[in-house]
């Protein structure tokens, strides 16, 4: 790990820069989802299922539905871009483009590549979890100043997720293999990573397992940050997603350049 | 200014498992030389290449690029290479110039300079109409020229071409010489592989001939032929025994394939006329001898052989 962080280099951001500079010339297609997502939303669970569930207690707080939920989606989101990127995105950079064999003929090095690409992920996050946060604001359903900590949040939730992304890459024979990780890691976080209703719901081993996935901890404190409320167990949330950084994303970085230099 | 030869590689080796794909080959490639690497498929070239170009560890051995090992300071080594690859990895996302000014970006390479070594590259390649034109767009040939244009971005004082024309029409093929031929009359250092020979003999100064992993024979185009192929080259069609025969009894080199014999002629003119007296009525054809005959005479005329 020490040599292969020690390898990464400025050159990392001409990767990033890149593939900034092409979401920029499809800019609109790229920014209709998180604009309307969180209309959705709001129409099919604020007054849809809404409608169904009374109230929601959350950290000693009575919420309605929509509000508990809101913040979820943010979540959601945040693991979605950065997942799908570093996933199927990348994959299809490396395997039928062939743009990293074409950066790597450069003084670029493979570690500043997967850098590129992890952070590039982590960015999509952030911008689909910072554009959905403002419309989720407009609904009135995002408080401030604490609303601020989810660019943060994203960030950070965007390099787990974004590291996932690369590992699944990286031991992927062909695209269409992405379909078993996104079964058994992607939608099981989805569903009981704590977006739609409160852990507590679930029987108490269920509950505990749920605490293991990272979308669980990415979740509730951009509950909390939205919500204004401490989360609970915040300082450990926080640490346990900066230690998922690191070690997922050393075997992102290790696997990755296996698989770009066998 | 004194700098190091170009290419350096010393016991070049690649093992995959027990399959040895490089042997522990030896070759150096000078300043403002063109050295074209040929051999048959799985002879070991594009191994080579790979690893000349940073893409393939060693396993053993070393290379150096103007003295710097492309294991070791593969950055610094990389920086004065241009690789022009053998598969199109144009990035399809944007116009042909923004390929080439992203491209200059890797290479630290920024804003109006990029922009107008860019603008420079696509007229001297004839692309300067395609300038803004998407890459699915262009041809095979106007792409492989947009690779060599990309390869040529950072001005790198080594060029590598892998197969350069495969795949091309002749006027395409003859397009991509013009301009490689421009390059080294301006002393350019190329290194290529190639499974044309016409193309090693139009293009380079000296060939490197590789099979299962080793180097087989090396040294100038005309020297090979001379040498291995002499002038001329007889075929005969369908030989029957007698015509065998006649050529072994007077000591001529020559070589039979499944229905076909080859007679090597030092001088010209001497075995084509001796057949002729001796077998009027029977098929045959003496053309000049062309590296072509070198590399099939070594590495085998069967398929079997060769792969």
């Amino acid at each position: 790990m020490t040599m292969r962080l020690a390898n990464v280099s400025h050159r990392a951001l001409q990767v990033w820069r890149r593939n900034a500079e092409v979401l920029l010339t499809t800019w609109h297609t790229n920014l209709l989802p998180p604009l309307l997502e969180p209309v959705f939303y709001v129409m099919a669970f604020g007054y849809g299922l809404g409608g169904l569930v009374e109230e929601v207690t959350w950290q000693g707080q009575r919420l309605g539905y929509l509000e508990f939920m809101a913040p979820g989606i943010v979540a959601v989101a945040v693991m979605f871009w950065a997942f799908f990127e570093t996933s199927y995105s990348t994959f299809v950079r490396m395997r039928y483009q062939r743009t990293f064999d074409a950066m790597l003929a450069t003084p670029l090095l493979v570690e500043d590549v997967i850098a590129g690409e992890w952070l590039w992920g982590a960015t999509k996050s952030l911008f689909a979890g910072s554009v959905m946060t403002v419309m989720l604001a407009c609904f009135g359903l995002v408080a401030w100043p604490s609303g601020l900590w989810v660019p943060l949040l994203a960030i950070l939730g965007g390099m787990i997720f974004a590291a996932m992304g690369l590992i699944v890459t990286a031991l992927s024979p062909n695209i269409e293999s992405f379909n078993l990780p996104v079964f058994l890691l992607v939608f099981p976080m989805f569903l009981f990573g704590g977006t739609f209703f409160p852990l507590e719901q679930l029987p108490p081993w269920a509950h505990n397992a749920a605490l293991a996935l990272p979308l669980t901890h990415v979740c509730s404190l951009i509950r909390g940050a939205c919500l204004g409320v401490m989360p609970p167990h915040a300082a450990a949330s926080v640490l346990y997603l900066v230690a998922a950084v690191a070690v997922l994303g050393s075997i992102a970085l290790r696997r990755m350049s296996r698989r770009l230099i066998p | 200014m004194t700098d190091a030869a170009p290419i350096v590689a010393r016991h070049l080796t690649r093992r995959y498992g027990d399959f040895t794909a490089v042997d522990g080959i030896d070759f150096t490639v000078a300043r403002g030389e063109c050295v074209a690497l040929l051999g048959p498929n799985g002879a070991g070239k594009t191994t080579t290449i790979r690893m000349v170009t940073g893409f393939c560890p060693l396993t053993d051995g070393s290379i150096h690029i103007f003295g710097r090992d492309i294991m070791r300071e593969p950055r610094e080594a990389k920086a004065r290479m241009g690789v022009c690859p053998q598969e199109d990895n144009l990035d399809p996302d944007f116009s042909a110039r923004k390929n080439l000014v992203v491209y200059a970006r890797y290479f630290g390479m920024e804003g109006r300079i990029a922009g107008a070594r860019a603008d420079q590259l696509l007229s001297e390649m004839g692309l300067a109409e395609k300038a803004r034109s998407a890459i699915p767009t262009l041809s095979g040939g106007m792409k492989r020229r947009l690779l060599l244009a990309r390869a040529l971005i950072h001005q790198p004082d080594l060029l590598v071409l892998d197969e350069p024309t495969t795949g091309l029409d002749p006027q395409a093929r003859h397009l991509i010489w013009q301009r490689v031929r421009e390059l080294k009359s301006r002393g350019g250092t190329m290194l290529l592989t190639t499974h044309y020979m016409d193309e090693a003999q139009h293009l380079a100064d000296r060939a490197i001939l590789m099979n299962q992993g080793r180097i087989v024979l090396e040294g100038r185009p005309a020297a090979l032929i001379a040498a291995e192929a002499g002038r001329e080259v007889v075929e005969v069609s369908r030989p029957d025994a007698c015509v065998v025969e006649f050529v072994r009894g007077h000591g001529w080199p020559h070589e039979a394939a499944a229905d076909r014999l080859y007679v090597y002629d030092s001088e010209g003119g001497r075995v084509a006329s001796a057949l002729a007296a001796k077998f009027p009525a029977m098929e045959r054809y003496a053309r000049p001898a062309t590296l072509e005959d070198v590399f099939l005479r070594r590495t085998g005329r069967s398929l079997d052989a060769a792969s």
